[in-house]
């Protein structure tokens, strides 16, 4: 809690009282809060326990772990070609061949300034007017990677530009052409540099994916959708899904955290082992 | 080329309604952020908890499906507001996590001294970050806070999946109604780059005006 002794230093007896008594209110609030929120519930009859027994039952459950999968699935073609598409844009970026530094720049500025959803709507109903239309899942997949690619070329971009210039002349100076010293030598430490933004950067586009929800690609939101026009457990169904969608990122983000703590208080193994062979 | 000066008028309601949507959110965003970072460097143990909760469950779930809630689950439990307010609202309060995130690595960013000289001149909590730390922490977070205007300019398309007609909902009606895609989804795409390259210019002029040299 380092971070957040900035304001305040250890209490005495009165900042302690002071300190108690906004706990005391804020709990208050917390507590006024949630009871407000369920009297609207009550008194909208939300929380009649049928409203909610489906919810315990498997079927349910079942069918939104199917949309859960095609979220998932969504989510992992389109990390996957977007970190392709994003180191070759890193790549063109950082490239002597102006021919390519511009198109790849220009890309990464435009795509990042262009809403997903426009992307959607072009692949929903631009492209098909001119004979191109995609199957449901690509039709999700495609935005989705355009647009994160464009982000995942600033992270990769940041993280060889981070691999000191000595790595890569060295790759040039053992007799590596450009591209394969790049390839051997500079993306594999880069990569593991900027672990930490891909994961986050992953967990923003496992967010995106939630367009199903417009494309009607039967992933989580979808799904709820389908489910609360069947059902009419609207309210129930769309908090459930925020639940499970709050698992999955949560997770997500914090395996971010772990993975930055680990790279800050632990040196990489390449060093470790140089210090441990250098031991008398 | 027709298609655009014929349909000027929808774009330019779209494009208003974008910027109205992108501005009131910021405000929100800016508000809400502020306070929950306030809440989370505050000597208050159940305070802090409460600001690392409200950033967790804003930030890891989709603002489509906060939207979704907002717009059709909260009337089923008689909470009824303007479609145009609640999705800025649900926008704002989304931001507001990020913009919470963005602030408090800013006040992590002042130096201690700063903090415990308010200290021993004897103000209190609320006064020395009011006084001496925020404005020093909003100062070097320009640059941050302007990425996530531009975030919350793409965000705010989002709205047009539950029915808000801004610019890219109105881009899509003009397309239903002429069916000339390309130039339609073209002249959308080019409004918000130029609306972006605004709060680019914009945020570059305030870090220019605003930055501490450190």
């Amino acid at each position: 809690m380092s971070s957040s002794r900035l304001l305040f230093d250890e209490p005495g007896p009165r900042a302690r009282r002071r300190i108690r008594v906004a706990t005391a209110l804020t709990l208050l609030g917390g507590a006024v809060l949630v009871a407000l929120a369920l009297r609207q519930f009550g008194e909208n009859g939300q929380l009649a326990a049928d409203r909610w027994r489906p919810y315990g039952t498997w079927p349910m459950w079942r069918y939104l772990l199917e949309g859960l999968r095609s979220t998932l699935y969504a989510a992992a073609v389109s990390i996957a070609l977007a970190m392709a598409a994003g180191i070759a844009l890193a790549l063109g970026r950082l490239s002597p061949a102006r021919w390519l530094r511009v198109p790849s720049a220009a890309y990464v500025e435009i795509v990042r300034t262009v809403p997903a959803l426009l992307l959607v709507y072009v692949v929903l109903f631009a492209l098909p007017k001119y004979g191109l239309d995609l199957p449901l899942f690509w039709k999700l997949v495609v935005p989705l990677t355009v647009s994160n690619a464009a982000a995942f070329a600033e992270i990769f971009r940041a993280g060889i530009r981070s691999v000191e210039r000595g790595q890569l002349e060295a790759g040039l100076a053992l007799g590596l052409t450009r591209g394969r010293a790049m390839r051997l030598v500079v993306l594999p430490q880069a990569a593991r540099r900027v672990l930490p933004s891909l994961v986050s950067q992953s967990a923003g586009l496992l967010k995106d994916t939630s367009l199903g929800y417009v494309v009607s690609y039967a992933e989580l939101l979808y799904s709820g959708k389908v489910l609360a026009n069947y059902n009419h457990l609207l309210i129930q169904t769309y908090l459930v899904i925020a639940l499970i969608y709050l698992v999955i990122n949560a997770s997500l983000a914090k395996l971010a955290r772990t993975l930055e703590a680990r790279q800050r208080t632990r040196p990489s193994r390449a060093v470790r082992e140089a210090a441990a062979a250098a031991r008398p | 080329m027709n298609v655009i000066t014929d349909h000027l008028g929808e774009f330019g309601d779209g494009l208003l309604l974008t910027v109205e949507l992108t501005l009131l959110a910021l405000a929100g965003a800016l508000a809400t952020g502020t306070a929950v970072a306030a809440m989370r460097v505050s000597p208050v143990r159940v305070l802090r908890a409460a600001g690392m909760a409200y950033v967790e469950v804003l930030q890891n779930i989709p603002l489509l499906v906060w939207l979704v809630i907002a717009v059709f689950g909260l009337p089923e439990i008689g909470v009824i507001a303007g479609l145009f307010t609640t999705s800025a609202v649900v926008i704002a309060l989304y931001q507001g996590a990020y913009t919470a995130e963005a602030i408090r690595s800013g006040i992590n960013a002042v130096p201690a001294g700063q903090g415990e000289a308010a200290r021993a001149l004897g103000l209190t909590f609320v006064q020395s970050l009011r006084l001496v730390v925020l404005p020093q922490a909003l100062r070097t977070v320009v640059q941050p806070l302007g990425n996530i205007a531009i975030m919350t300019l793409m965000n705010t398309a989002l709205a047009a999946a539950v029915g808000v007609v801004e610019l890219t909902a109105a881009a899509n009606r003009v397309n239903l109604a002429e069916a000339q895609p390309i130039w339609i989804f073209v002249t959308a795409g080019l409004a918000y780059m130029a609306l972006s390259a605004v709060f680019g210019l914009v945020t570059g002029g305030l870090e220019r005006k605003l930055a501490i040299l450190r």
